[in-house]
């Protein structure tokens, strides 16, 4: 029945959601991570989402058509910080120590675009759910 | 057309692509921050036709033929046009969405009150009162 298959499409943008949120909070967690090298260095992660358009792209975790799932996740791809701090146990030879490329102010703007996507799937399975309870009362009365 | 032949007429039809458009919908609303995807809405006035045309319906000619229900054909889906272009390719516009789905809901729960007074005139017919 199609109301059932709403609640699984909501819930795998719950979970997408979620990751999201997640990689946010790593991303936060990890603002001041240094590193010795610029190849080491802390960057930013940002999952890509992708729509389950077909029946090869369902897996055990989410079998709902036209859902959605977290595709990969990237590295943010701006430069990281190369700070002068020759004190830092971490330094480089040449006393530089590489900065994380995370930026505080996107990843509260993202946390909150994260959060607002996930009301709205809440706010679909709960109107799914009502339309399912009432259309089970239709016999009674 | 009798009461009893077509207890529940239209409605019974219309409640399948009526929530076929609530989980359209709800594929938009979980596809809002998924890059190159396209909005989609279903044409009602269209499905609804070819549902009720009978040139265009699988006939049942033995009792084992399985009714052919209230799918959903891929003409039903239209792409919908955006009023903003965005940046990655989406055109799922979360307030145009969750209108829709509001507006959904409720004809969902019109066609569900229709269908109750069946119900409800059926059982008054069968009662006798």
């Amino acid at each position: 029945m199609a109301i059932d298959n709403i609640f699984g499409i909501a819930g795998t943008a719950l979970n997408a959601q979620l990751t999201r949120m997640n990689a946010t909070a790593s991303n936060l967690a990890n603002a001041n991570t240094v590193a010795s090298t610029d190849k080491e260095a802390f960057r930013g992660k940002r999952p890509i989402f992708k729509a389950l358009v077909d029946e090869q792209m369902l897996n055990a975790s989410s079998n709902y058509l036209g859902g959605v799932k977290v595709d990969r996740i990237t590295n943010d791809a701006s430069p990281v910080r190369k700070v002068s701090d020759p004190d830092n146990p971490l330094a480089d030879k040449d006393g530089f120590i590489y900065q994380s490329n995370v930026n505080e102010v996107t990843e509260m703007v993202e946390m909150m675009a994260a959060s607002r996507s996930y009301q709205n799937n809440v706010e679909v399975i709960n109107t799914a759910r009502q339309l399912m309870l009432r259309t089970l009362e239709i016999t009674k009365s | 057309m009798g009461l009893l032949s077509n207890p529940l007429g239209i409605h019974e039809r219309s409640l399948a692509v009526r929530s076929q458009r609530l989980e359209v919908l709800a594929q938009n609303i979980a596809n809002a921050d998924t890059p190159q995807y396209k909005a989609r809405d279903v044409d009602f006035r269209a499905v609804l036709a070819r549902q009720q045309d009978p040139d265009n319906r699988m006939t049942s000619t033995q009792s084992t033929h399985f009714d052919e229900g209230a799918g959903l054909a891929p003409d039903g889906l239209r792409y919908r046009k955006p009023f903003n272009t965005s940046f990655d390719g989406n055109t799922v516009e979360m307030s145009v969405e969750q209108a829709q789905y509001g507006r959904a809901a409720a004809d969902y729960q019109a066609t569900l009150n229709f269908l109750e007074s069946r119900v409800n005139n059926i059982r008054r017919a069968l009662r006798g009162e």
